[in-house]
């Protein structure tokens, strides 16, 4: 016997559509959780990292210590977790005598885990650290520039691996059209030598310089962190095969209300909402206000109007 | 010549403008920077570089005016990512939909609304006051070979409903169909229910949690401990105690549970009291004595009123009596 159950709400539907696999995807969740042991710099990385990524991220704040992402039965957790939380990344952060300030990065695919890197912090500066002007300050969820510097990228597994995870974790969401006036923020990764990356998070000043492309200007906004790359697990390739499949054809959205006449062409219908002329509130016709009062009302605002157009004048 | 420089290092950075990615990887660091700040300052440096590489091919895309500010159409990003998910699976077509092709049968729209011969009127196809409502029907006109013992509006019940399950189990088949492809809709489950007992019509509850929970506490008191020392599996909780605890009220009078322990004393003491109060005073015995107290005490003031006149005498004898000599003659006649 099977029984057929169903979302009971519609609003439960639509919550477990937007879970289901899709073809074109948005950009992943993360998920950003710690161990049994945490120090205090490592607790500030990872409000920080939450911070930077505050419309995409779920923290958890309990300790969990049946986590431990490199040893077989120790994912089961971490998982779980992914699935009810939806998220696709997850970067967990514990400490031990052996790897102080250690920061586990890893990617699932299907809800199981895909890769992982494991790099230790070092070097920690703070947002509070940095002062600047605070009107630079980048705004939530906007798209970030993603620089890397340095042969190491290239050359070195494992750097060529965090390459490819941290661009994932921070790329933001994945976007066809961008709004130019809306850049605000680059993050800057520098491998140092073979096993170190500098990273850091900087607001765009734009300024004039002539031409279309304004000059552009890094002010450090923090936070910044050295990250020492420790243990690596690169995704299996069966997994990987199936994970980097792409489609070439895009979803095609329905058009409605147009239609293609071999004689007119392209027929479209418009829908005007009503007006609602007779609800609008009109300007110094208010119910209460009698007649004088109105007038004089009308008389400062168009006084007022007056000065602040001089005002202008004077400004320009 | 710096700037000729500049423009040949800018070539050969590779820029992924889908992501707004920048890499250099040409740079490489012999010797460590002697101060942190210098490190910042030079990665910095380079960091402006890529950046204002990005933002030149960025800003050279063909942009549309906005409200907000200029729109750029992104091209699809070049450095590859893994998906989050698998694809999804194209659902597999419905027996329905196999015999349609089969038979070049097409979908064609109804109009929603449709004319009602009862009324006369214009109704919906479906849903509440719908048209051509076959229940809304009050009068079946009997048909010379009808059956006249069969309620024909109960036919007509029946009818619908045989017609609804047969959709229903259509629906299930199409839906396994599905699952087995891996393309059930995100929304819907098929959940195993378990399988009816022979003899029995419906399928058998599903047993609860508690219900189940009930089950190994009854099993763990076959133990002489009463499960107390069993091992318990992962996940399984203590057995429940069964029966009563012994409660001690608070002695010291309060508000709430503490006039309980004199009211329950109370109820002790009376319940005591009640049960030897028949010893302490017997009624009837209380009675009778009183009874014959009182006789007794008739009794003897009757005697006492038959001997009035000696009784009142009596002080006169005593008068009598202290010339003592002469009294004696007198005693001597009463007697």
């Amino acid at each position: 016997m099977v029984e057929i159950k169903t979302a009971k709400t519609h609003k439960g539907k639509r919550e477990l559509e937007k879970r289901a696999p899709k073809l074109v995807e948005s950009g992943k969740k993360t998920l950003i959780l710690h161990g049994t042991r945490t120090s205090s710099v490592l607790k500030a990385v990872l409000s920080e990292i939450y911070h930077l990524k505050k419309e995409s991220a779920i923290k958890y704040s309990r300790k969990n210590d049946n986590i431990k992402p490199f040893e077989s039965g120790g994912e089961t957790s971490l998982e779980f977790f992914s699935l009810k939380t939806d998220c696709s990344i997850f970067v967990y952060g514990s400490h031990s005598k052996k790897r102080p300030n250690n920061l586990i990065i890893g990617r699932t695919y299907d809800h199981h885990i895909y890769d992982l890197v494991e790099v230790g912090v070092e070097n920690f500066k703070s947002m509070e650290s940095f002062s600047y002007d605070k009107k630079l300050a980048p705004k939530e969820g906007s798209k970030p520039f993603i620089t890397f510097i340095g042969e190491g990228f290239e050359n070195v597994e494992e750097l060529k691996h965090l390459k490819e995870v941290l661009l994932d974790l921070f790329r933001g969401a994945a976007v066809e059209n961008i709004n130019l006036a809306g850049l605000d923020r680059a993050y800057i990764f520098t491998a140092l030598s073979s096993n170190r990356v500098f990273l850091t998070h900087c607001a765009l000043r734009l300024k004039k310089s002539g031409t279309i492309v304004p000059r552009m200007e890094l002010v450090e906004v923090g936070p910044s962190m050295d990250f020492v790359v420790r243990r690596h697990c690169p995704p299996n390739e069966s997994i990987k095969k199936g994970a980097m499949k792409t489609t070439r054809e895009k979803p095609k959205k329905k058009e409605k209300n147009v239609k293609k006449d071999a004689i007119e062409g392209k027929v479209g219908n418009i829908y005007i909402p009503d007006q609602k002329i007779g609800d609008m509130p009109l300007p110094n016709k208010a119910k209460g206000v009698k007649r004088e009062r109105r007038e004089a009302k009308l008389k400062n605002a168009s006084g007022e109007h007056e000065h602040a157009s001089k005002r202008k004048k004077e400004d320009l | 010549m710096v700037l000729t420089v500049e423009m040949e290092a800018q070539s050969d950075f590779q820029v992924d403008l889908g992501h707004l990615m920048a890499f250099n990887p040409h740079h490489s660091f012999p010797s460590q920077p002697s101060s942190r700040d210098e490190l910042v300052k030079e990665c910095l440096q380079k960091g402006t570089e890529l950046v204002q590489a990005i933002a030149d091919s960025l800003f050279h895309l063909p942009s549309t005016e906005d409200v907000d500010g200029p729109l750029v159409k992104l091209p699809p990003p070049a450095t590859r990512l893994p998906r989050e998910k698998h694809f999804p699976t194209p659902k597999p077509p419905t027996k329905w939909e196999l015999f349609a092709q089969k038979k070049g049968i097409k979908k064609r729209k109804k109009d929603k609304v449709v004319f009602d011969e009862q009324s006369e009127t214009w109704k919906r196809r479906f849903g509440y006051d719908r048209a051509n409502d076959e229940e809304a029907i009050p009068i079946i006109e009997a048909k010379p070979n009808d059956d006249p013992n069969e309620d024909p509006f109960a036919k007509r019940k029946e009818n619908k409903k045989k017609r609804i399950e047969k959709q229903e189990s259509h629906r299930l088949k199409n839906l396994k169909q599905a699952a087995k492809a891996g393309a059930l809709p995100s929304h819907i489950q098929l959940a195993a229910t378990a399988l009816p007992i022979t003899g029995t019509q419906a399928a058998p509850k599903k047993v609860t949690k508690d219900e189940l929970g009930n089950v190994a506490g009854l099993a763990a008191t076959a133990t002489a401990s009463g499960g107390k020392f069993d091992k318990k599996l992962p996940g399984e909780k203590a057995a429940a105690h069964k029966g009563k605890y012994r409660k001690f009220l608070p002695v010291v009078e309060g508000s709430g549970i503490g006039s309980r322990e004199k009211e329950q004393t109370e109820k002790i003491m009376n319940k005591i009291f009640s049960k030897n109060s028949h010893e302490i005073l017997n009624i009837d015995k209380a009675v009778k004595t009183y009874n014959v107290k009182k006789e007794k005490k008739q009794k003897s003031e009757k005697s006492k009123a038959a001997s009035a006149t000696g009784g009142k005498l009596k002080p006169q004898k005593k008068i009598q009596k202290n010339p003592s000599k002469k009294g004696g003659s007198k005693k001597g006649k009463a007697k």
